[in-house]
This record gives structure tokens, C-alpha cells and sequence, in this order.
């Protein structure tokens, strides 16, 4: 496969995506955007999709929004399927009887996170051959908004409500990148919509790191039904988890972790969560103790970045 | 990872056996449904709780409509027999349907047992490289494991049984081809002494050659016994069962799995479902034996055959009965 180039600006990628108009996803969706812009970052691939969101938006028989081979088998499985995938075209290239190309396993975060985590360790450890990307809206928005380990602390979903008994889940969001990289893969970041070019950069690298072994992204993608918000505001909202530090982005490459874009002066939680009907209840006084929580909890996986990041080639 | 490589268009196999088929219950039916002609060799176990690693048939039969292509091997060449032949069933382009090859853990997976090979040249020229079936394509992009709801699902179904059907005629073939190669007969069902038979026993699995055992002794005896391997278990061999069971008087059936809250196994319940109610002449009795691995002897079957006559001649046929069971 050759080698994909970082990009400089959006001219240099090509001008129309393989991820087609006309599916049945939200105005305003996160997971589409991300759909598209990986679509764009990598032409041609093979997708692996879980079940969620992004699988039954686009492929409602007799239609497809995918104009590249697409396939959707199990919600937790898509990691071993693409694993199995790319083993195979490294067999049948060989043979000269299949197209060698790269091999890209998308899943939400409930996919991601919670049910398929066991299949995923295992293709991650054996070292398979594909990217893993997983575009989280932090709850299981597909079923009806239930929480998942991605949701954050205070989020109001329809299995950890908002009300007089507790003010939304009770947990703190998974360290998914921690698990990821202590497989010690290749390569292992984070993203988000609003940092497009940082976005489709990584996607590129990790499709260029895939032919060692697996790379794998975690992309934010807001929902706009879940997270209950406006529709236009859905790259705002991205800019804003990262600005608050509540989704900092960086990279883990040969072992050493990057910090790619950092915040010296990080804007006020308050502000994010009180456009977002899901979490502006956590600005009642009453919910005072879990603002604090989660607050204290950015912090500190800030600083924990910041000391890993100086700590050297510690992955 | 064999549904990856499968729809990547390769030849794929996997084994596995008791829990961890159970544990991959749902892709059983996403193989069958995105109609990957992969070939599974299962090592048939018991389930847990309690957790017991043996023989029996419950993980076998618990895929039942999982819309695979069903055999049971009785023993190592059977076994080996089948596997090749389940490839050339499974890949063909009217079928397209996983197949599994059970036989019986422990019991046949780990005894050692002679059994002829075929030479890789006989094996290649038998199979040749897989051609058919999905295949993700970058020149020709094909979306596959689509949604499809109510104005679809039920057509893609339905197709999925055309294919199980047309994989009638595709298995008679395959075993003819292959026993011009290798000398092997095969059957949906493996006949011994049924001829004259005025009782069957029908058993599947390890057992059949014990029965075969039980069945020369009661012969001696003067029994006019028979005895029926299930060979070919899905698609179940429909015209072939009507008519060898429908001339027999009494059918015992031995099954290795259970059913609770029903008045009969599977096997049981396929046979009377083929005869019945064209052939209300022929009796049935089931039993329920081995579960867990444990040991059947041909005094077993012996007891089985005799217990099992009279309860039908006494008519007390309405219950499972459960042999080597303490109580």
C-alpha cells in the first residue's frame, strides 16, 4: 500500500467523499462528519462498522451511503472481522487473487468501550494489521441514550437520569487510550471534528502505521440528539471539550506520548455543559459536589497527560 | 476473525466446542446470514452449569436453526470425510451456507484412531481455490450486513432457506464425487441391519458403533433390530427418513442432549414430525442418555432396546425416559 502524506490544507484532499448523501443520519451528527472525513482522509478502505448509529443510518436495505467496500457483522466484533480481513488480503495479495488495501474497523463508544473491549484487547495484542476507530458520543445513542463507559460524570442518560435521587451517572468517562496503549501498538490518539486537519492527519498516520500492526483512534463526535443541544452547534461543542480540557488531544507514537494541541488557558467547564441539556443541571447548586468532581477530574487527567508526556518513551 | 477472512474471499476453518460455541451464538447466524461458506469442526461437549468439559450433544443441537449445514461424524474418518466434502457443499454457489462437522469430544476428538488421508493433489483437485460467495472488492464496493427491516428481512430469510434446500441436491453430488475419489460411501442416513428391521434405534455420534455392537448380539437373540446413524442432521434428510422410518413398528430413539419442558429430544421430535400423521402405525419412545460423558455400554443399549420395546408394546411412550441416570 503507499504511504499516505500528512495534509496542508483541504485542497489536497479529494473533492468528493465515498461516504455519499442521502443516509438517514441526524442533522447536526457528530459520527457522520467523522464518516466523512474519514472517508476522505483514506479513499480507499474497507470499513468494518459495529452495529450503532453510523451502521443503520447509512445502510437501510435496499440503500448505502458507502461507496467503498462496507461491512457490518456484530456490535462487538469488529476487530477480530477486520483482523481477519486483513489477514486474509495479505494471503490472497500474495496470490496475486485479492487487492491489498487498507482495513478500517469504525464502532461507537458503546461498541468500543464497553461491549467489544475483550475483542478488541485481543487484536490489539496479536498485533493485527488494521485502525481501529472509535467515533464516541459518550452514551449508547443508537438504543435510546443509555449510559455507556464513555459517558462523562453528571451525564444526564435515559439509564443514569437527572433527578432528585442522583444528578446523571455517577462515574467517571473510561480511560480508553490508557487501555489502548498499554498493548504498547504502534500508534494510539485522540481526536476531534473540529480539529479536521489534526483529525484526518492521524487517520492517515494510523493507516500508515497499520501495515506493522493495529493503530487506533478515539475520535469525539457530539450527538446532538443525546447530548441535547442545537443542531449547528455540534463543531462548536467540539471545540469546547477540548478548550475545557474535558477531551485533550494527543497522540502516543512509538511509545512516547504528545500532547498535539495544548491548552495553557482552559475555558470554563460551566460553559460547555450548559449548552447541553444533558449535563446543564450540574450548574444547580444542589449538583454543586459533582461539578466539582468532574472538574477535578479534568484536571488531573490533564496534569497525568502532562507527566506522561515528559516521562519519555513510557508506552 | 473467520467471518473477516471469509468475506475478505478466503477458505476459512475454525473448531471449536461446548461454551464457546454457546459464546458465539450470535455470529452462528450472522455467518449464515451474510452466507459465508465457512466450515466449522465442533468437538460436540457438554454445557455448563454445572461446568463439565464432556461429551454430549446439547451444544450440537442448541445450533439447530442457527441455518447452518449440519453432520456428525462418527468417527476420525467420517470426520475427515466430511470436512472436505463440507467445503465443497458449502461454496457452492447455490448454497452458500456455513457448514459444521460435529463429533463426539473427547470420545472421538481425543482418542487415537487410524484413518486414511487423502493426498494434498487429490484434495486440491476435489476443492480447487474458493471462487464464490460475498467478497469485499474495492473495484466493485458492496455494502454487506445491511438493516433491513420490515419490507426486507423476512425476503433474506426466506432466501437463506432456498439455499438450505438447494444444498440437497448439492450434498447427494459432493458425496458421489467424493467416493469416486476416495472409495467412501455416504448417506443422510447410515443404515445397519434395517432391512428386515421391525425395530429401529436411532442414534447419533461415538454410540453408533455401540449400537452396532448391541444390535448384532440382539440379532443373535433373535431381535429383528435395526440400527440409524444420523448422518446428515440439517437440512434434515426429509424424503429419506419418511422412508426408512415409516416401515419400521418401533422406533427408540437415543439422544445425548435434553430438552426440558418438552416431551421428547430433537431427534425424536424431527422423526415424529416426518412420519406422523401419515404413518400413525409406527411407535416412539425416547430416551436420554450420556449427558456430561456419561459412558454408554453395549449392555446400555442392550437395556435401552428391550426397556424401550416394552414400553411401547405397554403403550407408555408419553415421556422422555432417561437411562444411567441415578434417581
Amino acid at each position: 500500500m503507499s504511504k499516505l502524506n500528512p495534509i496542508a490544507k483541504i485542497a489536497d484532499l479529494p473533492e468528493d467523499s465515498k461516504f455519499r448523501p442521502g443516509h438517514r443520519l441526524c442533522a447536526g451528527c457528530g459520527p457522520a462528519i467523522a464518516a466523512k472525513l474519514i472517508t476522505l482522509a483514506v479513499p480507499e478502505a474497507i470499513i468494518v462498522n459495529t452495529t450503532g448509529c453510523v451502521e443503520v443510518g447509512t445502510t437501510i436495505y435496499p440503500y448505502s451511503a458507502w461507496k467503498v467496500p462496507w461491512v457490518h457483522v456484530l456490535f462487538q466484533n469488529n476487530a477480530p472481522v477486520a483482523a481477519g480481513i486483513a489477514a486474509a488480503l495479505e494471503k490472497l495479495s500474495a496470490e496475486g487473487r485479492a487487492k491489498k488495501m487498507p482495513v478500517i474497523a469504525l464502532g461507537g463508544d458503546g461498541a468500543t468501550f464497553d461491549i467489544g473491549l475483550g475483542a478488541i484487547s485481543g487484536a490489539l495484542e496479536r498485533l493485527d494489521r488494521f485502525v481501529y476507530i472509535c467515533y464516541d458520543n459518550e452514551a449508547y445513542m443508537n438504543t435510546g441514550i443509555q449510559r455507556s463507559g464513555a459517558s462523562i460524570l453528571g451525564s444526564a442518560t435515559t439509564t443514569s437520569p437527572s433527578g432528585k435521587v442522583i444528578p446523571g451517572k455517577q462515574e467517571n468517562k473510561k480511560d480508553l487510550i490508557g487501555i489502548v496503549a498499554a498493548h504498547h501498538i504502534p500508534y494510539a490518539a485522540t481526536a476531534t471534528l473540529w480539529l479536521w486537519r489534526d483529525m484526518i492527519n492521524k487517520i492517515r498516520k494510523a493507516v500508515n502505521y497499520s501495515e506493522q500492526g493495529p493503530a487506533f483512534l478515539h475520535i469525539l463526535a457530539p450527538c446532538q440528539f443525546g447530548w441535547r443541544y442545537e443542531p449547528n452547534l455540534t463543531i462548536k461543542i467540539s471545540r469546547m471539550a477540548v478548550e475545557t480540557r474535558l477531551f485533550p488531544i494527543y497522540e502516543i507514537e512509538d511509545g512516547q506520548l504528545k500532547i498535539n494541541f495544548r491548552v495553557t488557558k482552559p475555558a470554563p467547564i460551566e460553559d460547555y455543559l450548559k449548552i447541553q441539556r444533558r449535563t446543564r443541571h450540574l450548574l444547580e447548586p444542589k449538583n454543586a459536589e459533582t461539578l466539582q468532581r468532574l472538574k477535578e477530574w479534568a484536571e488531573w487527567s490533564w496534569q497525568r497527560l502532562e507527566n506522561l508526556e515528559k516521562a519519555g518513551k513510557v508506552f | 476473525m473467520v467471518i473477516g477472512a471469509s468475506l475478505a474471499g478466503a477458505r476459512t476453518f475454525t473448531a471449536t466446542a461446548s461454551q464457546g460455541l454457546a459464546y458465539m451464538w450470535e455470529a452462528l447466524y450472522a455467518a449464515s446470514g451474510l452466507r459465508l461458506p465457512i466450515v466449522m469442526a465442533l468437538a460436540a461437549r457438554a454445557l455448563s452449569a454445572p461446568i463439565n468439559i464432556h461429551n454430549d450433544h446439547s451444544d450440537f443441537f442448541g445450533m439447530r436453526d442457527a441455518g447452518w449445514i449440519m453432520f456428525n461424524g462418527e468417527e476420525a474418518q467420517e470426520t475427515y470425510d466430511l470436512t472436505l466434502m463440507a467445503y465443497e457443499i458449502a461454496e457452492d454457489p447455490r448454497v452458500l451456507l456455513p457448514a459444521v462437522v460435529s463429533y463426539d469430544g473427547f470420545i472421538v476428538s481425543h482418542a487415537i484412531s487410524d484413518f486414511y488421508a487423502l493426498s494434498d493433489e487429490d484434495v486440491i483437485a476435489f476443492l480447487g481455490k474458493r471462487s464464490t460467495g460475498p467478497k469485499l472488492d474495492p473495484d466493485n464496493p458492496r455494502t454487506f450486513g445491511v438493516l433491513a427491516l420490515q419490507d426486507s428481512y423476512f425476503e433474506f430469510r426466506r432466501q437463506q432457506y432456498e439455499a438450505m434446500e438447494n444444498s440437497r441436491e448439492v450434498i447427494a453430488k459432493v458425496f458421489r464425487k467424493y467416493e469416486e475419489i476416495s472409495g467412501r460411501s455416504y448417506e443422510p442416513l447410515k443404515k445397519y441391519m434395517v432391512e428386515d428391521a421391525e425395530t429401529c434405534l436411532v442414534v447419533m455420534g461415538s454410540t453408533v458403533g455401540t449400537a452396532r455392537s448391541a444390535a448384532k448380539i440382539l440379532r443373535e437373540q433373535g431381535e429383528k433390530v435395526g440400527v440409524v446413524d444420523i448422518l446428515q442432521y440439517r437440512p434434515w434428510p426429509a424424503k429419506e427418513a419418511e422412508q426408512l422410518f415409516s416401515r419400521f413398528k418401533r422406533i427408540i430413539v437415543m439422544e445425548k442432549t435434553m430438552s426440558p419442558g418438552m416431551m421428547a429430544g430433537p431427534m425424536y421430535e424431527d422423526i415424529a414430525s416426518t412420519i406422523y400423521p401419515k404413518y400413525n402405525g409406527v411407535k416412539m419412545v425416547d430416551f436420554t442418555y450420556g449427558l456430561g460423558g456419561r459412558d454408554i455400554s453395549t449392555k446400555g443399549v442392550i437395556d435401552i432396546y428391550r426397556l424401550g420395546k416394552e414400553l411401547i408394546d405397554k403403550d407408555k411412550t408419553d415421556v422422555v425416559h432417561f437411562y444411567g441416570v441415578r434417581e
